[in-house]
């Protein structure tokens, strides 16, 4: 133990040179010892107040106006008034620079706890996971939020808030399938976003000349009903799961400022996706890390025993994953399970058994800690990372078991694996599976669109398992859809030996006739 | 690397604002139904209070598409007993309580807080002061005086120097005043210039200079500016509440309940619109007196009844301490009908001739006992007395009231919003 360096706080209390401190220190053991990575850094710190509100526009620091985020904030407002929640320690933003927020409430030892999860830890993931370099742009977010902020408000101006709000509401119910899963041509480049915008809308103006409109006859149409289905699925680039998308390009009526708005909760959307395919390893990492950097902390003497132990105890809460009997149960803690994980690989490294050399050939006794980590943090998402470094001995430890539920089973649930040698495959496959987005989400996509005829838009809802759509919800979606196509919409449920299970049809409501 | 501290603590806060706002206003409806049903579970007194109410979600509802049913699987941590093949039954809680449907459905109830001032907001969104402006616009105002720029005539009090100061100086610029930089300046090259030629061509130049000088005033007349006053109506910004009220021995303790319960829903009221409200409780038998809140609805009293009392009674206070030019007064009035048939007269004179000249706003309520039966018989004698008052075009508004559910809807009716205006007016 050397003690040369002094301690960094002493007690709970701190100011910004204590901050600074702590994160110089952080900053050696992250980047020296543990090899890191990370965009430069911006602390900020915040009240409880401002901590709502940055809860109620999905942690982002702005955000377009809407009445959605106004009801989250008045539930988050009420219920932690009420005690019935607490605030997180922090909120961390995948820009350049990372920005971390961090309560002003919080002690000396939770900001260090807080700088070394979130400014290192997470920093680290968002810089380096492929999943966050493939999907988003970390140097242009904020600008580009900036833009829709501005982009929102000014229509709102030309075309009133009702509009605005009407069209917004209709892509909030469409976020979820309003992203590319498979990566496209090119990389988002947001800044390039917002010119775009602005040109655009410049050049209409340039080109504007009513006698298009009122002199140029537009005549009878070719005759539609010579494409073929083939060349016409392809001229609208069918099938495609990306609703939004297909909205934007294809709806027959929408003005130009509906498309842009669009396409602004498309590209939003977007960006938090890879945010819900790595709950786990984000969680796990920063926790790895903050876990590494304090207790290094604590061997050089900067944190004294007291303060140790007081982030041992908020490291032990936020790590406890309770059991599936117990009243706290909520299914896994990504806390816990991605911690647990990479200790797991941690161990396997270094001090491997005869069962890691046999499950992990490749990483097992391979000593370099550090290296491998850093590999399955840049290359791994959750899906992919529990399918391939779940190991036998973790699942003991969690003593893991598998169900499966079949309403048509009379007997019951059955227990189809558990932690012994016969299952540690299935329930990891099944743990994986639990963990993959495209499993999660229902699989929704637009197959035809009747172009020949009434123009009716047909999706496609494929059944999976028998899990069929909630239906006040799928019509309140589909009713928002339809007003956006401006013609009739019609969702298909069929399974997976294309059976129909069930037909939504809705029509536009009449007020929603484009401009 | 570089790294950013940054103190947010001082951003300004309600950043939440208007997105806030933006909710309330989409659930309007919904809000406003709450809150009327929220103040008639609460005390009068606390309706001002605000605090949280419940609305339906449905209106608010965010649909996205829900998958639920089907068969499903999950891995779950903590097994104890199971081995593989084992059934659980599904009866009851079980153990499969995660990952499930519903998760949407456990809120279709929507709690949260309003503030005092959002409630009140909402509580009293559509109602409004009867006929102000019309009727009293003189006596709802008195003058004041703000400023109003500059002018160039005005009291020598009123100079302003920088505004003066500041033309000069624009006007000695325009036209090229020397400065008394280039004169000494000019006075030094002379000192030290040896060539007589020279040195006359820069006396003269310094002579030019000076007369220049001389003929452009350092500060003219006309550079002088006087701040200007303008005389405004203002609104007379405090208003005072009369309650009168019967305390003879007819009045129950129900009814005394509804007359407090329309008094401080017009005290809330008046609240929100003037700064400063004073209350004046005013009960009478046969004779009238101002008495504390205390007293006036729970102090015992007995007698017979003589309203021109009470009447009299506010015409004095006014007289004495609230001059019509700088206070908005109110009264309302609350009685069983009772009074003596001879006082009828008096009463009618007071009122028109000295009572309501000078009100903004005079309600006469009726209380009546739970059931009302009594308002199917005759009209009681104060009622047909203000009754042809008003049709011979005395400005009074009179409600009849027996329920407590009532005095809210009665009281929504004298002052909600309305295009054509109630014949208060003559």
């Amino acid at each position: 133990m050397t003690d040369t360096s002094g301690r960094l706080f002493e007690g709970a209390d701190w100011d910004f040179r204590t901050l600074q401190r702590i994160h110089d220190a952080c900053e050696e053991v992250a980047c020296g010892e543990l090899g890191l990575e990370v965009y430069p850094n911006q602390i900020e710190v915040i009240t409880a107040e401002q901590m709502l509100d940055a809860y109620s526009s999905v942690g982002m620091p702005l955000f377009y106006k809407h009445w959605s985020f106004g009801k989250h904030f008045a539930f988050h407002e009420a219920s932690y008034r009420k005690g019935l929640m607490g605030l997180a320690y922090e909120i961390v933003i995948n820009s350049s620079p990372c920005i971390s927020y961090l309560m002003e409430e919080n002690t000396a030892t939770m900001q260090a706890l807080v700088i070394a999860h979130a400014a290192f830890g997470h920093n680290h993931f968002f810089k380096n996971n492929y999943l966050f370099k493939q999907w988003t742009d970390a140097d242009g977010i904020l600008d580009y939020l900036e833009f829709a902020k501005n982009y929102v408000a000014s229509c709102e101006e030309r075309y009133g808030r009702a509009e605005v709000e009407r069209t917004l509401d209709a892509a909030h119910a469409l976020m979820s399938h309003g992203i590319d899963r498979y990566p496209g041509k090119k990389k988002l480049d947001l800044r390039a976003e917002e010119k775009r915008a602005g040109r655009r809308r410049q050049h209409e103006e340039e080109v504007f000349n009513d006698l298009w409109r009122t002199t140029v006859p537009t005549g009878p149409a070719k005759s539609r009903s010579l494409l073929s289905i083939e060349r016409r699925r392809k001229l609208l680039g069918l099938p495609q799961e990306n609703l939004l998308y297909f909205l934007e390009k294809s709806a027959p009526r929408l003005a130009p400022w509906q498309r842009e708005l669009l396409r602004i909760v498309r590209h939003i959307a977007q960006y938090f996706y890879p945010q819900s395919q790595t709950k786990v390893m984000n969680e796990g990492t920063a926790t790895y890390v903050h876990y590494r950097i304090m207790t290094r902390l604590h061997e050089q003497g900067r944190i004294s025993d007291g303060n140790f132990l007081e982030f041992l105890q908020s490291h032990t809460n936020v790590v406890f994953q309770p059991e599936f009997d117990d009243p706290r149960f909520s299914g896994f803690n990504p806390y816990a399970l991605g911690f647990a994980m990479m200790q797991d690989i941690e161990r396997i490294v270094t001090r491997p058994e005869a069962e890691d050399r046999e499950w992990f050939p490749d990483i097992a006794g391979r000593n370099d800690v550090m290296g491998v980590l850093r590999d399955v943090w840049a290359n791994y998402r959750d899906e992919s990372f529990v399918g391939q470094f779940l190991s036998p001995r973790l699942m003991r430890h969690l003593r893991m078991f598998h169900l499966h539920d079949d309403p048509e089973e009379r007997a019951g649930i059955r227990v189809d694996a558990i932690h012994d040698e016969r299952g540690f495959r299935r329930v990891r496959r099944e743990l994986a599976r639990q963990h993959d987005v495209g499993f999660i989400d229902a699989n929704i996509e637009v197959v035809d669109v009747d172009l020949a005829g009434d123009r009716r838009l047909i999706l496609h809802h494929h059944v999976v398992k028998g899990s069929q759509l909630n239906e006040t919800d799928a019509k309140r979606v589909l009713q928002h859809l339809a007003d956006l196509w401006t013609y009739d919409v019609t969702m298909i449920e069929v399974d997976a030996n294309d059976k129909v299970l069930r037909e939504y049809v809705m029509s536009p409501r009449p007020v929603t006739v484009a401009a | 690397m570089a790294i950013h501290i940054i103190d947010r603590r001082l951003n300004p806060g309600g950043k939440s604002l208007e997105n806030r706002q933006r909710f309330l206003r989409r659930a309007k409806s919904l809000v406003q139904g709450a809150v009327k049903k929220t103040s008639q579970e609460r005390d009068i007194k606390d309706v001002l209070e605000g605090g949280e109410v419940t609305i339906p979600l449905d209106g608010m509802h965010e649909p996205r598409f829900r998958r639920e049913g089907g068969t499903r699987d999950m891995v779950l941590p903590g097994n104890k007993k199971f081995v593989e093949g084992d059934y659980l039954p599904r009866s009851g809680q079980g153990s499969a309580k995660d990952s499930g449907p519903g998760e949407g459905d456990s809120e279709d109830a929507f709690r949260f807080v309003l503030s005092r001032d959002e409630f009140v907001d909402l509580f009293l969104d559509d109602l409004e002061l009867p006929d102000l402006a019309k009727r009293k616009i003189a006596e709802t105002e008195s003058e004041g005086i703000q400023r109003a720029g500059y002018t160039t005539s005005g009291s020598p009090a009123n100079i302003s120097v920088s505004r003066t100061v500041q033309l000069a100086l624009a006007r000695r610029i325009a036209l090229r005043r020397p400065r008394k930089s280039e004169m000494d300046e000019l006075e030094a090259r002379i000192a030290e210039c040896d060539d007589e030629a020279e040195r006359a061509d820069l006396a003269a130049q310094l002579e030019r200079l000076k007369a220049k000088a001389k003929r452009i005033p350092f500060i003219d007349p006309l550079d002088i500016r006087y701040r200007r006053f303008e005389a405004v109506p203002r609104p007379v910004a405090q208003a005072v509440m009369f309650c009168l009220m019967d305390v003879s021995g007819s009045m129950s303790e129900h009814m005394k309940d509804l007359a407090k319960r329309f008094y401080m829903l017009l005290y809330v009221f008046l609240k929100r619109r003037y700064k400063h409200v004073e209350i004046v409780f005013i009960r009478h038998t046969d004779h009238a007196e101002e008495v504390d809140e205390q007293t006036f609805f729970y102090g015992p009293a007995s007698g017979g009844t003589l309203v021109s009392s009470a009447l009299q009674a506010m015409s004095d206070i006014v007289r004495e301490r609230f001059n019509p030019a700088d206070w908005n007064i109110y009264a309302a009035q609350a009685s069983d009908g009772d009074n003596s048939y001879s006082d009828g007269e008096l009463a009618g004179m007071l009122l028109t001739e000295k009572i309501l000249p000078v009100c903004q706003f005079f309600a006469y309520l009726e209380v009546g006992e739970s059931g009302g039966s009594a308002f199917d018989l005759s009209d009681s004698a104060l009622w047909s007395l203000y009754e042809r008052l008003r049709n011979s075009g005395a400005p009074l508004s009179m409600r009849k009231v027996s329920e407590r559910s009532e005095i809210f809807p009665v009281f929504h009716d004298l002052f909600q919003r309305r295009e054509t205006q109630e014949k208060v007016a003559p």
